[in-house]
C-alpha cells in the first residue's frame, strides 16, 4: 500500500464557550468593566462565577486517505464536519494531534470566496483564483476554459454586482472546478446553483478524481450526492468517528442513528441547537396519517411536517413564520411553503404543522429543509436546516387514486414522470 | 507556487505548526498579497469617482485651514526658506498617509471576514495590502506637491534623493501601529471608535500645522517619541531643506521599530484565533 496522502492522527479541537458573553467577540468596555469588577470583588467569590466551559468539537479523530479516494464526510449539525474541514484547510489549528498532507491542497468551503461585487467577471476570476491558491500564470492559461465552462463570455467585463445569482454561482464554480490540486476539500457548496449546473460540476469533479487520481474530501447533507460521488464515507457523531467505510453503510447509519432519524430530529439532544437569540429549534418530525412516519410513506398518505420551536424573547415588531423547503433527489426544489399569515409571537414554545396532502408528491425521495424566518425588520432568516428530514414516497400501484383503475385492474403500472403527481379534479362531459 | 508534482512536499498541521513556517508562508503567499492590494486599489478608485478627487481635496483644504490658523492667527513661522503653506503641505503628506493607513488597516480584517473564515493565508497580508492602498494615495498627493512647488517656484534640494527612505519609514510606522490596532480591533470591537480619535488627536500633536522647531529645545526628545514627528521632519528636510535634528530623529526611528515589533508580535499572537473570534 502506498503512503497515504492525508494522514490524520488523533486530532482534537476544543472550544471555550463563554457563557457570559453572548457575542463571539468582546468589547474593550466589557473587558475593562470585568477587570474593575474583579478588583473590587471578594477573592473567595470569584471562582464560582467563572463563566467558561469547554466543548470538544472533535475528539481523537484518526484516519488515512489514499490518492484517488473520494471520501464523503457526513453527520448531523454540530458533529464536527466543518471544524474538521477548517483544520484541514489550516483556517484553525487543532488543539492536539497531527495531520500530514502530501501534495497541494485547495479547499472550497464556499463558492466565490472573495468575489468583489464592484470588479468585473474577468477581474474576479483572477482574484478568486489567487485566493484559492492558483498562480497568475496558471489562471491565464486556463482562462478561456473557465469562461467557457461558466457560460458567461458576454458578461466578462461587467461588474459582478450586475450578474444574476445563477451567473454568479456559475462563474465561481468554474474557477473552482479548474483548480488542479492533488487534494480537493469541498464543503457543502453544491447546494446552490441550478440542478443542471450542479450535475456538470459533480461530473467534472468525478472525472478529475477518477482519471487523474485526485483526492476529494466532500462534506454534504445531501445523501444522494454523497452516494453518487464518493467511494468511501466517514460518519461523524458528536466529534467522533462513528463509521468509516463503504458509503452505503455510512449513509444508512446516518439515517438510522440514535437521536436523528430521517423523519425525526430531536435537536435538544445535540450539542448545538439551531437558531439565534430570538428563536430556537427543538424538534422536527414527519407524521404519516398522524402517526410518526417510517422512512417509507405511501403515496396516498397525508404527511404532516411538525416543527417544535421556542421564541426566546418578546418582540412585537418581529412576525416570525416557519417555512419548509422541499427538494427531490435530483436537487430540484419541488415547492416552498409558509403560512399565509402570521402575527407577533410572545415568548414561549410553539408547534407548527404543515400538512402536505395525500396524493400530491410523486414516487421517490424527498428532502425537507426547515427554516424559521421573520418579517417586520426586513426578512430575517433565524435558522435554516437544509435537507433536515427525508423520506421516500412509495407507490403501491394498486388502489392508488392517482392511477387509473377499472374493476381492480390498473391501466398503467409503469413509472409516472413528474416532480409531483397531484390528484386533480377531472370532469368529462359529452358534447350535446 | 510552482506546480511541483514530482517533488512531494509534505505539510504537517499540528498545534503551533503555523508558527514554524510563518515567514516562509508569507513569502509563498506573495501572489495573493499582490492581488489583494490590486483589488483594494482598484475598488477604491472604481467605487467612488470622487475617490481620487477626494485624496486631492482633503489635503489641500486642510493645508489652507492650517496655514490660516497657525501662520496668520497663531503667528508661527517656518524655520526655512519655504513658504508656510508649502511647509504645511509637506507635513500633511506623510500624516495623511499614516492616518489613512491606520483607519483602513484597522477595519480591514473585519471587512474581509469571509476570506478569513474560508481560506488559509497569513493574515498579515490583509492589513499590509490596505497600507499599500494608502501608499497610492500618497503618490497622488505627490502630484499636487509638484504643482505647488511650481506655483511657489521652489526648487527642492539634493536631499530629495533620500525621500524614498523616509517614505519607507512612514510605511514602517504606519504598518507597525496599524498591525497592533488591527489585532486589537478584532478582539475588542469597540476599539474602532477610538481610532478616529487617535487620528484627530495625532494631527494636532504631530508637527503638521507647524514646524518641530517651535517646540522648546528641552522638550524636543520627548516630542520625538511620536514616530510620525521624525518622519514629517525627514520629509521637510528632503523637500524643503529645513533643519534636521538627528538625535530626535533617532528617537522617532526607534519608536517606529518598537511599534513594528510590538505590532507583529501581538498580531501573530492573536492571529491564530482570528477565525474563531471574528
Amino acid at each position: 500500500m502506498s503512503t497515504p496522502v492525508i494522514k490524520i492522527e488523533n486530532i482534537s479541537k476544543q472550544f471555550v464557550i463563554a457563557h457570559e458573553a453572548q457575542e463571539k467577540y468582546t468589547t474593550l468596555r466589557d473587558t475593562m468593566a470585568r477587570k474593575a469588577r474583579k478588583l473590587f470583588s471578594f477573592p473567595g467569590s470569584s471562582r464560582k462565577n467563572n463563566p467558561h466551559e469547554t466543548f470538544w468539537a472533535l475528539r481523537d479523530i484518526s484516519f488515512d486517505i489514499h490518492a484517488g479516494d473520494r471520501v464523503g464526510i457526513i453527520g448531523r449539525n454540530g458533529a464536527g464536519k466543518s471544524t474538521l474541514l477548517k483544520i484541514l484547510s489550516r483556517i484553525t489549528e487543532p488543539s492536539s494531534g497531527r495531520i500530514s498532507l502530501r501534495g497541494r491542497v485547495a479547499s472550497l468551503l464556499e463558492v466565490g470566496t472573495g468575489f468583489h461585487p464592484e470588479l468585473t467577471g474577468r477581474e474576479n476570476i483572477f482574484l478568486n483564483g489567487a485566493i484559492l491558491g492558483m498562480a497568475r500564470a496558471e489562471i491565464r492559461k486556463k482562462f478561456d476554459e473557465i469562461v467557457a465552462f461558466a457560460e458567461t463570455e458576454k458578461f466578462l467585463d461587467t461588474p459582478v454586482k450586475r450578474y444574476s445569482s445563477g451567473m454568479h454561482v456559475r462563474l465561481a464554480f468554474a474557477v473552482a472546478a479548474h483548480l488542479e490540486p492533488e487534494i480537493l476539500i469541498v464543503d457543502e457548496v453544491l447546494a446552490v446553483g441550478d440542478a443542471q449546473f450542479q450535475k456538470k460540476c459533480l461530473g467534472k469533479m468525478e472525472e478529475v478524481s477518477k482519471n487523474e487520481g485526485r483526492t476529494v474530501l466532500f462534506v454534504s447533507h445531501s445523501m444522494p450526492t454523497i452516494s453518487s460521488l464518493c467511494n468511501r464515507a466517514i460518519l461523524l457523531e458528536g466529534g467522533r468517528i462513528s463509521i468509516d467505510g463503504e458509503t452505503s453503510e455510512a449513509v444508512l447509519s446516518y439515517y438510522t442513528s440514535g437521536v436523528a432519524s430521517p423523519t425525526q430530529i430531536d435537536y435538544s439532544q445535540q450539542t448545538k441547537m439551531p437558531g439565534d437569540s430570538y428563536v430556537r429549534l427543538h424538534k422536527v418530525c414527519i407524521l404519516a396519517n398522524k402517526v410518526p412516519a417510517s422512512q417509507e410513506i405511501d403515496i396516498d398518505q397525508e404527511i404532516d411536517v411538525v416543527i417544535d420551536y421556542s421564541i426566546l424573547e418578546d418582540d412585537n415588531r418581529l412576525l416570525p413564520y416557519p417555512n419548509i423547503h422541499v427538494y427531490n433527489a435530483a436537487g430540484v426544489c419541488v415547492f416552498i411553503s409558509a403560512p399565509s399569515t402570521t402575527q407577533a409571537h410572545a415568548k414561549g414554545d410553539y408547534t407548527a404543522v404543515c400538512r402536505i396532502p395525500a396524493n400530491f408528491l410523486n414516487q421517490g425521495s424527498y428532502f425537507i429543509g426547515i427554516a424559521i424566518s421573520s418579517f417586520g425588520k426586513g426578512v430575517i432568516v433565524h435558522l435554516f436546516e437544509q435537507n433536515a428530514l427525508s423520506f421516500n414516497i412509495k407507490d403501491n400501484i394498486y388502489n392508488v387514486p392517482t392511477r387509473l383503475q377499472v374493476d381492480g385492474n390498473v391501466a398503467y403500472s409503469g413509472e409516472v414522470p413528474g416532480t409531483v403527481r397531484p390528484l386533480l379534479h377531472w370532469q368529462t362531459t359529452k358534447a350535446l | 507556487m510552482a506546480n511541483n508534482k514530482d517533488k512531494v512536499n509534505e505539510l504537517v498541521i499540528e498545534q503551533g505548526s503555523g508558527e514554524k513556517n510563518y515567514w516562509g508562508d508569507l513569502w509563498r503567499y506573495r501572489e495573493l498579497f499582490y492581488i489583494l492590494s490590486w483589488r483594494d486599489i482598484k475598488v477604491r478608485y472604481k467605487q467612488t469617482v470622487v475617490g481620487a478627487a477626494w485624496s486631492v481635496i482633503r489635503p489641500v483644504l486642510t493645508t489652507i485651514i492650517f496655514t490660516i490658523i497657525f501662520s496668520r492667527v497663531a503667528k508661527l513661522t517656518a524655520p526655512g526658506a519655504a513658504p508656510y503653506p508649502l511647509m504645511v503641505f509637506v507635513g500633511m503628506l506623510p500624516w495623511q498617509f499614516f492616518s489613512n493607513a491606520l483607519s483602513e488597516a484597522s477595519i480591514s480584517l473585519i471587512g474581509n471576514t469571509n476570506l478569513i473564515t474560508k481560506v488559509y493565508f497569513p493574515r498579515m497580508i490583509i492589513p499590509a495590502s490596505s497600507v499599500i492602498t494608502s501608499l497610492v494615495d500618497l503618490l497622488i498627493s505627490f502630484g499636487i506637491l509638484i504643482v505647488m512647488l511650481i506655483i511657489y517656484r521652489f526648487a527642492p534640494p539634493v536631499n530629495i534623493l533620500l525621500l524614498p527612505l523616509f517614505v519607507l519609514l512612514a510605511f514602517i510606522a504606519a504598518f507597525g501601529v496599524g498591525l497592533y490596532v488591527t489585532a486589537l480591533n478584532v478582539k475588542y470591537r469597540d476599539f474602532r471608535y477610538i481610532i478616529p480619535f487617535i487620528v484627530q488627536f495625532g494631527l494636532y500633536i504631530s508637527p503638521v500645522g507647524f514646524s518641530s522647531s517651535v517646540i522648546p529645545e528641552k522638550w524636543r526628545l520627548l516630542y520625538a517619541l511620536n514616530p510620525m514627528a521624525g518622519v514629517i521632519d525627514g520629509f521637510r528636510w528632503c523637500i524643503l531643506n529645513e533643519p534636521f535634528d538627528m538625535q530626535a530623529f533617532l528617537v522617532s526611528l526607534s519608536v517606529s521599530f518598537l511599534f513594528l515589533w510590538l505590532g507583529i508580535y501581538y498580531f501573530r499572537k492573536t492571529e491564530k484565533s482570528f477565525a474563531d473570534n471574528i
